[in-house]
């Protein structure tokens, strides 16, 4: 384990108890937003285009603040794990709202289309790997699920850190140029990747040399 | 000129000239005042456009969409850029060189150019390489009048344009990581060129081509993908060697030099069997439709390929 430098304490934004289901809520208004402007011929010439790729964007907004919550706490001391689980589940919602976009609107459900995309275009393929990869995270992102994989599930969970690879190269596929949003986020999240590596790598010779 | 036998659209699909530049009236008239005995036919004519040969069967495009939907990255990569960013240009004075393997060199003034072109409307499918597309009604000149004045030498075999580098009025041009390499250059082989279809436009809607569509002069060959109309020409070159052409060095995996619109040779990270409907409009626009080899134009132009490898020359 990363050493903690903080005081690991978790501070909660809201009073009540039924917070993160408030803030899940919160969490899902953008794409909310964007299907009622789709819906009602208000998102611009390219509508599906437009829905596609902003809740592509938002699944990994929620995804590279999944991962930041740790190095946070350990440079800051501020600990937001108590919402670690809900930004991840948002990320694996947008993920899917954003693959159900791509099957029932852009390819309105052409299945040799889109068997034709997953099979040869690396593009896609590593799109849907990694949201293949979300799928058992996403399932097991509660506590039943917690108490019976024990320490398999901290295993099960490292999976992430592939998917942020390959959302990385993904996102940076989506734009015809390398450009300042595709680079930063994917920058950042290979930051992540590179932050988690590096602290497994510590602990290892932290224990050898004990 | 000879007129092809290409499928008009049904009148009923158009929005009639006279309607929507009466209600294009209505709205200056709110702004400037009515003036009085100013007809739409004294708008209609601010190109001095007519009605040219080539038509494509389908309902225009907004000129909304038209205008606020493109693809220009001398003023940015997003699509919204070049109308919201494409204010400072100025299109005028503005000069086009035309040069290189040709008997009679000449570097026109724009006006000048204009003057002397007999410009008509075509209304042109436009097909872009990034699977959507729409129809637009252009006003222009066939490029081949214009090379026709300059008369290729012999050994003209290409035609290759530049396009302008002014960074202070180009905000996509200050560089940074999106850019690509200025000037934008563009090519065509020399019969390409001189096809009927190979347009130079200067307007859009019966007026004058606004600065996010290329002004003041653009290339449109509708059966090629849209990066191949370079935008802002300011050099025609004649010349033997194939010219390099922008998103080919950019990508030469993904972006040809022909570049030629066909369904069954898809781009590496999407399939161009389809096409999305720009402007649509309704529950998520008009959905997908799809491609037509040569975007629809193949029984005029599919003889210039003969038996070459369309695969291979994508």
């Amino acid at each position: 384990m990363p050493r903690l430098t903080g005081a690991g304490r978790t501070r909660t934004l809201l009073p009540w108890r039924g917070e993160t289901m408030v803030l899940m809520a919160v969490g899902l208004l953008p794409a909310a937003l964007y299907f009622w402007y789709g819906a009602h011929d208000r998102l611009g010439p390219d509508p599906v285009n437009v829905f596609e790729r902003w809740l592509g964007l938002w699944a990994v907004r929620f995804l590279l603040a999944a991962l930041l919550v740790t190095p946070l706490r350990v440079v800051s001391g501020i600990s937001l794990l108590r919402y670690r689980r809900m930004l991840g589940l948002l990320a694996f919602w947008y993920a899917l709202m954003h693959v159900s976009v791509y099957v029932a609107l852009d390819q309105q459900g052409n299945l040799a289309v889109l068997w034709h995309d997953i099979t040869r275009r690396p593009f896609l393929m590593l799109g849907f790997a990694a949201f293949l990869l979300l799928l058992p995270l996403a399932l097991t992102s509660n506590n039943w699920s917690i108490r019976r994989l024990g320490r398999r599930w901290g295993r099960l969970h490292r999976l992430v850190y592939g998917v942020a690879v390959l959302v990385a190269v993904h996102f940076l596929l989506a734009f015809k140029t390398y450009n300042a949003t595709s680079v930063s986020y994917a920058a950042a999240l290979m930051a992540m990747v590179l932050w988690r590596g590096v602290s497994l790598v510590r602990a290892r010779i932290g224990r050898a040399g004990a | 000129m000879a007129r092809w036998s290409y499928p008009r659209p049904s009148s009923s699909e158009i929005t009639p000239r006279g309607v929507w530049l009466s209600r294009r009236r209505l709205l200056a008239g709110a702004t400037l005042g009515m003036a009085v005995g100013t007809g739409p036919r004294a708008l209609a004519e601010a190109l001095h456009t007519r009605p040219g040969p080539f038509q494509a069967a389908e309902k225009p495009t907004p000129l909304e969409d038209v205008t606020h939907y493109n693809n220009f990255y001398e003023f940015g990569l997003d699509k919204t850029d070049p109308s919201t960013r494409s204010g400072r240009f100025h299109a005028r004075p503005w000069t086009v060189s035309v040069e290189g393997l040709v008997a009679h060199p000449r570097v026109w003034d724009i006006d000048a150019l204009i003057a002397a072109m007999p410009i008509e409307e075509r209304l042109y499918r436009m097909r872009c390489v990034e699977a959507w597309s729409m129809v637009i009604p252009w006003d222009g000149f066939p490029l081949a009048s214009l090379l026709a004045l300059a008369e290729p030498l012999g050994n003209a075999r290409y035609v290759a344009f530049e396009s302008v580098v002014r960074p202070a009025e180009m905000p996509g041009q200050t560089g940074g990581l999106d850019s690509l390499a200025w000037p934008y250059v563009e090519g065509l082989r020399l019969d390409e060129a001189m096809h009927p279809l190979t347009l130079l436009a200067v307007g859009l809607y019966g007026e004058t081509l606004p600065n996010q569509n290329g002004a003041p002069v653009r290339l449109v060959v509708p059966w090629k993908y849209g990066f191949k109309g370079i935008k802002s020409i300011t050099r025609i070159r004649l010349v033997e060697q194939m010219p390099p052409t922008t998103w080919n060095q950019m990508n030469a995996a993904e972006y040809g030099f022909f570049a030629n619109v066909n369904p069954d040779v898809d781009h590496p990270r999407w399939s161009q069997a389809s096409e999305r409907v720009i402007g649509a409009g309704g529950f998520f626009g008009g959905g997908r439709r799809k491609t037509l080899m040569f975007n629809g134009y193949g029984a005029q132009v599919a003889g210039l390929y003969g038996t070459m490898n369309l695969r291979r020359f994508y």
